[in-house]
C-alpha cells in the first residue's frame, strides 16, 4: 500500500536568539484513505510539522514525500492533488463565497465546480454572500471548501475546529466523514481529544516538537491499562491532606494522580474498586463530596504521558 | 465571455482585485476624488493672472500729498502714506512693492525704494515712475500698442498637469499593488495562496495589470478635469500619452511590486515606499523644472523612474513632440519596469 505521508526525522529549527527547535525528529507514515490526527498542546510543533508536509515551509532536515513526491522538484504535481485549510486565514472580506471558490478553482487544472464545492460544506444559501458577512464557522466552511474545489486527494486541516460551536464543530465533522468515505485521505492538527477519538483512524500525540505516542485512539486508551476512570473529592478539612497518589495501592487501580481537588484513578474494573476506595476513606474518616465515573479518553492518555493537561499553559512567565 | 478565459488564473486574479477595489468606496475615493482636489487646489492657487492691484507707499513729506494725487490716475495702485520706518517695516514684509521717497530739496525729484528680485516690486517700480515721469511732462516718442498674449500651454497649470499624472501614477502604483501585497501577506492569504498550484508569474502580472485597469480611467478623470476647469489641452498625440501612462502605470506597479516583496508589516513598507519615493517627489519635476537642480545631480535625476516620464509627458502635452522624441525617456521608463518585475520574481516571498 503507497503511503500519502512519508517523513523521516522530521526537524525545524527558528532561526532567532534564543532559537526555537519547533519540530525535533518527527517519523510519519500516513496511508491512503485514512484519517490521521495530530494532537498536542499549543506550541507542540503542530502547525509547524503540517506546513512542512503542505511545502509551505522548509524543514531544516529530514525529507517529506507527499503522495509519493518529493517537495523538491516535484512541488506543482503535489499542490494539484492536495487541499489545505490554513490554521489562521482571512480571505479576502469583499469577494462573495461563490466568487472566492472561482478563484481558487482557476488555480486547479482539474476539480469540481466551484457551486459542488459550495454544496459540499452546505454553504447554497450563503453563496452570493461577502465572507465579510459570515459567521466563524460559515467561514471555516468556506476555507474547507477552498481546499476541496480541486478535488484533492488529499486534505490538510489544521485546527479547522477551533473557536467553532459545538454545531459548527459537527458540520465540519460531517464534511471530512464525507470526503473520507470517498476514499480521499486527511491529515487534521487538534487540540480537541474527542474530535480525534471521533474522526481519526489513527493518532499521534505531539508534545514540544517529538511524538509522544501513535496509534488508533482505541489502542492509545487500551494502553492506559484501565479504560475508566474514577474522580473524586474529599473534604479535607484542616490538616487533612491526602496524597497525591491516593488510591494508587488499592487492587485494580493501575495510576492515580491528582489535579487541584479532584483525585483520578485510572481502573479497569470501576465496580471491583469503588467499594474498596469507600472503605478505605470510611477508615481515614473522611467525607466524600463527589464522585464520577467516566469512560477514559485521548486526554486521559495525554495526562499519563506528560503530566499537563492538553490546554495547560505552559509558560507562565 | 469565454469560459476557459474567464476561469484562467490571471483573468481570475485580476478580476478578484477588481471587484475588491470597487466595492470599497473609500479606495475609490482617495484614488479618484484625491488627485482631483489637487489639482483644483493647485490650479487655484498658482493660476496665473495678470497684476490686478500693486501696494505702493508713499514716504511722509511735505510733497507726499500731491504725489498721492498723480499717481491715484492709475487704479492698479493701492496708495498709503506712511512714515520712514513704516514704510521700510511694510516693505520688508511684502505688504508694500515700492516706496516712493520724494526728495525734499528739489520738487521734481524721487527716489524708489524696491526689492529688484521680486516681480511685483519691480513691476511697481516701472509702473509708478511711467506715471510720475508722464505727469512731469514726459512725451512718449514713439507709438506703441499693446496686445495680450495668453497661450494654453504657457501657464503654470499647464506645467502642472503631466507633472501630476506622473505622481499619480507613482502613488497608485507603489500605494496601490505594494499594500494590497503585504495586506494579503498578513492576512496569511499569500501562503495559503502558496499551498495552490498556482503560479508566482500570474500572481504578480495579475496585481500589476488590475493596477493598471485602476488608473486609467483615473488619468482620464484628471485629463478632462483639468480641460474644464482650466482648459488644459494636449499638444500631442492622445494614443501618446496613452502609452506614457501605460508604462508609467507599468514601472511604478514593478516597483510597487519589488518594495512589497518581502516586507512582513505594513509600517516597513510604507517607510520604503517613502524612501524610495521622497527623492523623486523633490526632484524629478512635479511642481518645478528638474534643471533647477546642480548640473552634477542631473544625470542622477534623470535616471530616477519618474523623471522621463513627467519630461515625456511635458513634452507630448506641451510641445506636442512625437514617439522618436521622447525615445530615451521610453527606454529608461520601460527599464525600470522590466527589471523591477524581474527582480520582484526572483526576490519575491509567499510568508
Ligand atoms: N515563525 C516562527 N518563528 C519562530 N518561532 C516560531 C515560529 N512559528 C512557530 N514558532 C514556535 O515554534 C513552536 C511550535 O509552534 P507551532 O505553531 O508549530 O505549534 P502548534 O502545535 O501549531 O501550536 P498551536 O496549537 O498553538 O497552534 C512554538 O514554540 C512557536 O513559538
Ligand atoms: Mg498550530
Amino acid at each position: 500500500m503507497p503511503y500519502a505521508i512519508e517523513c523521516h526525522d522530521l526537524r525545524k529549527m527558528y532561526a532567532g536568539s534564543p532559537p526555537v527547535e519547533a519540530v525535533r525528529g518527527v517519523d510519519l507514515l500516513v496511508e491512503e484513505g485514512e484519517c490521521f490526527g495530530v494532537l498536542g498542546p499549543n506550541g507542540a510543533g503542530k502547525t509547524t510539522t503540517i506546513e512542512i508536509l503542505e511545502g509551505l515551509l522548509a524543514a531544516t532536515s529530514g525529507e517529506a514525500r507527499v503522495l509519493g513526491h518529493s517537495w523538491n522538484g516535484a512541488g506543482d504535481k503535489i499542490r494539484e492533488q492536495i487541499g489545505i485549510s490554513l490554521q489562521e486565514t482571512r480571505l479576502s472580506e469583499k469577494l462573495s463565497v461563490l466568487e472566492t471558490l472561482t478563484l481558487f478553482r482557476s488555480f486547479y487544472r482539474e476539480g469540481i465546480s466551484p457551486k459542488e464545492a459550495i454544496k459540499q460544506v452546505s454553504l447554497e444559501e450563503k453563496a452570493d454572500s461577502w465572507i465579510k458577512n459570515l459567521s466563524g464557522g460559515q467561514k471555516q466552511r468556506v476555507a474547507v471548501a477552498t481546499a476541496l474545489v480541486g478535488d484533492p486527494k488529499l486534505l490538510f486541516l489544521d485546527e479547522p475546529t477551533t473557536g467553532l460551536d459545538p454545531q459548527s464543530r459537527r458540520e465540519l465533522w460531517g464534511i471530512i466523514t464525507d470526503f473520507r468515505s470517498k476514499g480521499g485521505t486527511i491529515l487534521i492538527t487538534t487540540h480537541y481529544m474527542d474530535e480525534a477519538e471521533r474522526l481519526c483512524d489513527r493518532v499521534a500525540i505531539f508534545d514540544h516538537g517529538r511524538i509522544l505516542a501513535l496509534d488508533s485512539p482505541q489502542n492509545l486508551i487500551d494502553g492506559l491499562g484501565a479504560d475508566h476512570m474514577i474522580d473524586f473529592e474529599v473534604d479535607e478539612i484542616g490538616d487533612v491532606s491526602l496524597p497525591d497518589d491516593f488510591g494508587s495501592d488499592l487492587p485494580g487501580v493501575s495510576a492515580a494522580r491528582r489535579d487541584a481537588d479532584n483525585h483520578c484513578l485510572f481502573v479497569a474494573q470501576p465496580h471491583v474498586v469503588i467499594p474498596a476506595l469507600l472503605s478505605c476513606l470510611q477508615e481515614e474518616e473522611l467525607e466524600l463530596t463527589s464522585l464520577t465515573t467516566r469512560q477514559a479518553t485521548l486526554e486521559d492518555v495525554f495526562v499519563h504521558l506528560t503530566g499537563r493537561h492538553l490546554d495547560d499553559v505552559e509558560d507562565e512567565s | 465571455m469565454n469560459r476557459s478565459l474567464f476561469m484562467h488564473p490571471l483573468v481570475q486574479l485580476m478580476w478578484a482585485r477588481v471587484l475588491e477595489f470597487i466595492r470599497q468606496p473609500e479606495a475609490v475615493f482617495w484614488v479618484y476624488v484625491f488627485p482631483l482636489i489637487m489639482v483644483v487646489a493647485l490650479g487655484l492657487a498658482f493660476r496665473s493672472e495678470p497684476v490686478e492691484s500693486m501696494a505702493v507707499d508713499i514716504q511722509e513729506s511735505s510733497t507726499a500729498q500731491s504725489i498721492r494725487e498723480t499717481l491715484e490716475t492709475d487704479l492698479r495702485f493701492r496708495l498709503r502714506i506712511s512714515t520712514e520706518k513704516e514704510a521700510r517695516r511694510r516693505l520688508r514684509v511684502g505688504k508694500a512693492e515700492l516706496i516712493v521717497v520724494a526728495d525734499e530739496s528739489s520738487d521734481a525729484s524721487y527716489k524708489y525704494l524696491f526689492d529688484p528680485t521680486r516681480p511685483g516690486s519691480l513691476l511697481a517700480r516701472n509702473a509708478t515712475d511711467d506715471v510720475l515721469q508722464r505727469a512731469a511732462g514726459r512725451v512718449d516718442v514713439i507709438t506703441t500698442s499693446d496686445s495680450e498674449v495668453r497661450d494654453p500651454g504657457s501657464r503654470y497649470i499647464d506645467f502642472l498637469i503631466p507633472g501630476l499624472i506622473g505622481m499619480g501614477l507613482m502613488g497608485g502604483g507603489m500605494w496601490g499593488v505594494g499594500f494590497a501585497i503585504v495586506d494579503m501577506r498578513i492576512r496569511q492569504l499569500l501562503k495559503r495562496f502558496l499551498g495552490t498550484p498556482m503560479k508566482k508569474r500570474h500572481f504578480l502580472t495579475a496585481m500589476m495589470c488590475s493596477r493598471l485597469i485602476f488608473t486609467i480611467p483615473e488619468i482620464v478623470v484628471l485629463l478632462v478635469f483639468s480641460r474644464l476647469l482650466f482648459g488644459v489641452q494636449n499638444q500631442g498625440s492622445y494614443a501618446l500619452v496613452g502609452l506614457l501612462v501605460v508604462l508609467g502605470g507599468f514601472e511604478f506597479a514593478g516597483i510597487g511590486l519589488l518594495v512589497a516583496s518581502r516586507a512582513k508589516t505594513l509600517e516597513a513598507v510604507s517607510g520604503l515606499m517613502n524612501l524610495v519615493m521622497v527623492p523623486m517627489w523633490i526632484a524629478s519635476g512635479i511642481f518645478f523644472s528638474p534643471d533647477r537642480f546642480p548640473d552634477l545631480a542631473q544625470p542622477f535625476i534623470n535616471l530616477l523612474p519618474l523623471t522621463p516620464l513627467i519630461g515625456a509627458l511635458r513634452q507630448v502635452m506641451l510641445e506636442g513632440v512625437g514617439l522618436t522624441a521622447i525615445g530615451s525617456e521610453l527606454v529608461i521608463i520601460l527599464g525600470w519596469g522590466v527589471i523591477t518585475f524581474a527582480l520582484a520574481l526572483r526576490t519575491f516571498r509567499w510568508d
